[in-house]
């Protein structure tokens, strides 16, 4: 949250000065990268994707918009970069060669590491900053201006704090030095778009846990809870569903998919590690959440794939300054014609 | 449900484990390379051998300068038999604290190294370096400034260390009379401002446009580039004058910009890839240029890297690793000679950065004004004014605005 002023600013003021023509309309260029830009959206809204499930889920449950998870996510890339130090890698910038068995099973250990720090950090924001308010009835906004406060906080103790508390060897100022497991290497071409296994690997994965939390919230038990509370809190509670134990778990499983989420970044952005490094995603991931219609789990998945696909194509139609412009302008032309997303608002009730 | 969940995590702990201590026997080596060699280096986090090595120094036009017949630089310690009044003071002003903190230190310690050297030769005159923090703000500055000025001991001044504090606050050194030498403010207006009092004491950016463009053009025969540009005032501006210097060689198709704080260019790997280009100017910082030139090396882009000053930092390297293997990085900034670096390192606990030679040079130049008798503020801009000796990154002789009658840019080069 703390960097959407700078953020629109720098984005408003950028770049005007060296090209003559503001805004180039480069339809030429869209023609000859479509398939690799393509796959290149793809991979990156399987990423906005798996985060804009954390926002959906606890707007779903609670009506909250969780501004902290883009700091929820920025944890998970901690930890699963701590995770990787204690499996005795040291950060270089060069990739390790581990062979592909081993690769996978400490980008699984990692992923784990990375699923764990955020789903607690998620579950403890819940514990920390929203039960005691909860407790005592606060309004919305209350409720709202506290997810903006905890996201300042947990970054500014990234920031200054951790690395205080480890002797400098997390957090900061600078973004940590990357490790890095797997390299970009092409595996095969469609329509002469270059696939590399760092792409596979990432929408794989991700649709690996776009499936399992679909059919965990439409099919299991808890997900039953989940969706009962979404629909009437009320009656939940009187048909014996616990709400606090919903809304726990709620945020858990928001915090596993970003940590999920973390790792698959971090391998297509070894260098994006940083207090900072979740705050342009998350606020990408809410737009896709909402492109989708918020509240709404299958929503979420489809605005975050096509959130990705359409700013890529929007930074070569229209250069690459104008990229995060391109989301949102996005999501207000989808939003003037369906208010709700494009799938529409609903977890469990249908919406008047 | 709730026993297959039970079973499953514990699974995954016992996995965990295992691996915890499959993982304690021993750090991981970084396959295919012989780890042995790499476990003698111990700096922790260096990536393989890769530094930041000078290679030249290039003049305006981009041709090489050969390295002057250096006459040896001169010693601050002088000939040991310096008088001068007690309390005698020159002032150190730049970020010492905050984001930018690094260059101001650099600067500081540099500085502090010639005092020692010349308080522990001159028994009869001891000098001391006040330092004053203005966190490379203006408006801190702003603050800074009148306390230097009233300060009467001090009689010389180095810094301020950016640019826009230096705007900000020149005319009140100037009035007051006192001088100002800098060993980094290096945009091209501020001796523009009638300033009598304001040294530079390296290359401007005026400079360093083109001579990189012409480098490039010229002496290393690239035909066309793609400058990148990311979206800060010091990007923009070296972008301006980069595409201005390369003329036709700067290709038009493929000038992506990008903006600081972005950690992935995939949009402008593709437009560079499907580009006829033959090398890649980036115009901007480390924190960007790093994953920028692994994004371009991933995505099979080997073009050779060129970059300025912003990305001339170990920070780059140690990001980047072996993609930034060939990067040509200029700078204004002089290399620190090998002795130089030595003492540095142990005073400090650190390696010199940029503009440590500069702090050092520019106080052995007012230390030296001291040693020969100087005792007043007005004294010392007119020994700065005559001032023409060697220093360790450069020879140092000023013209009329203030500006160096040589101004040379060297190029850096990782390997």
């Amino acid at each position: 949250m703390p960097a959407l002023a700078d953020a629109l600013l720098t984005s408003a003021t950028a770049g005007p000065l060296v090209h003559q023509s503001l805004i180039d309309f480069n339809i030429a260029g869209l023609g000859r990268n479509f398939w690799g830009l393509t796959v290149e959206g793809l991979t990156y809204g399987a990423i906005y994707a798996l985060v804009a499930v954390g926002y959906t889920l606890v707007y779903g449950v609670l009506r909250l918009i969780n501004f902290a998870h883009s700091e929820v996510f920025m944890l998970g890339m901690f930890g699963q970069y701590a995770t990787l130090m204690l499996l005795g890698f040291s950060p270089s910038g060069n990739a390790y060669d581990k062979g592909i068995l081993l690769t996978v099973l400490y980008l699984g250990i990692a992923m784990l590491g990375g699923m764990a720090v955020a789903g607690g950090a998620a579950v403890g924001l819940e514990r920390v900053a929203y039960r005691p308010l909860r407790r005592r009835n606060a309004p919305s906004l209350v409720f709202l201006i506290t997810a903006i406060g905890m996201s300042f906080v947990l970054q500014e103790f990234v920031h200054f704090v951790l690395p205080r508390l480890t002797g400098g060897t997390l957090g900061g100022v600078n973004a940590q030095q990357p490790i890095r497991l797997v390299q970009p290497e092409v595996q095969f071409s469609i329509f002469g778009a270059p696939v590399t296994n760092v792409t596979l690997v990432i929408i794989g994965s991700a649709l690996v846990l776009a499936v399992a939390v679909d059919l965990f919230v439409n099919r299991s038990p808890f997900g039953r809870g989940i969706r009962a509370v979404a629909q009437d809190p009320v009656t939940a509670t009187l048909m014996g569903v616990s709400r606090e134990r919903v809304i726990m778990l709620t945020f858990l499983i928001g915090g596993i998919l970003a940590g999920a989420a973390a790792l698959l970044y971090t391998l297509r952005v070894p260098n994006g590690i940083i207090y900072s490094g979740g705050f342009v995603l998350g606020i990408k991931a809410f737009s896709a959440a909402v492109l989708g219609g918020i509240g709404n789990l299958r929503g979420a998945l489809l605005g975050g794939l096509l959130l990705g696909v359409m700013e890529n194509y929007g930074q070569v139609v229209f250069g690459t300054e104008w990229r995060d412009v391109v989301a949102f302008v996005l999501l207000i032309v989808v939003l003037m014609f369906r208010p709700t997303g494009i799938l529409g608002e609903s977890l469990g009730r249908a919406r008047a | 449900m709730y026993r297959t969940a039970r079973r499953a995590s514990g699974g995954a702990a016992l996995l965990l484990a295992a691996t915890l201590v499959l993982a304690a026997c021993g750090p991981q080596s970084q396959g295919g390379d012989d780890s042995t060699e790499e476990s003698t280096s111990e700096g922790e986090s260096e990536s393989g051998d890769l530094m930041i090595v000078p290679s030249v120094q290039i003049d305006i036009d981009g041709a090489e300068v050969p390295a002057a017949e250096a006459g040896e630089p001169v010693d601050p310690a002088g000939d040991g038999s310096a008088e001068c009044a007690e309390g005698t003071a020159i002032a150190v002003a730049g970020a010492f604290t905050g984001p930018n903190a690094a260059l101001g230190l650099n600067i500081q310690y540099g500085a502090q190294l010639a005092v020692d050297a010349f308080n522990e030769a001159n028994a009869g005159c001891q000098v001391e370096l006040k330092p004053f923090d203005t966190e490379g703000d203006p408006q801190k500055a702003t603050q800074v400034a009148p306390q230097i000025v009233s300060d009467d001991a001090v009689i010389g001044l180095l810094g301020p260390a950016f640019s826009g504090e230096t705007a900000a606050t020149g005319d009140v050194f100037n009035q007051a009379g006192l001088l100002s030498l800098t060993a980094s403010a290096t945009n091209p207006d501020l001796t523009g401002n009638g300033w009598t009092n304001f040294f530079r004491g390296l290359a401007n950016d005026a400079v360093q446009g083109p001579s990189v463009a012409k480098y490039m053009t010229e002496t290393l025969g690239y035909t066309s580039v793609c400058v990148v540009a990311d979206n800060s005032d010091y990007g923009i501006g070296l972008a301006e004058q980069i595409t201005s210097g390369l003329g036709d060689a700067a290709n038009a198709d493929c000038a992506p910009e990008v903006k600081t704080g972005d950690k992935d260019f995939s949009a402008a790997v593709q437009i560079i890839s499907g580009s006829e280009a033959d090398a890649v100017f980036y115009s901007g910082y480390y924190a960007e240029a790093a994953p920028f030139v692994q994004g371009l090396r991933d995505g099979g882009v080997d073009l050779p890297f060129v970059s300025a000053d912003g990305v001339n930092d170990p920070q780059f390297v140690s990001q980047a690793g072996s993609s930034s293997q060939g990067a040509i990085l200029s700078c204004p900034c002089g290399p620190a000679p090998e002795d130089f670096a030595a003492t540095y390192e142990d005073a400090n606990g650190q390696a010199p950065g940029v503009y440590s030679t500069e702090g050092y040079d520019l106080a052995t130049i007012m230390l030296t004004g001291i040693a020969s008798g100087v005792s007043d503020r007005a004294g010392l801009i007119d020994y700065v004014k005559d001032y023409s000796g060697e220093g360790l990154a450069r020879q140092y002789e000023w013209d009329d605005t203030g500006e160096l009658t040589s101004a040379l840019i060297w190029i850096y080069e990782v390997e």
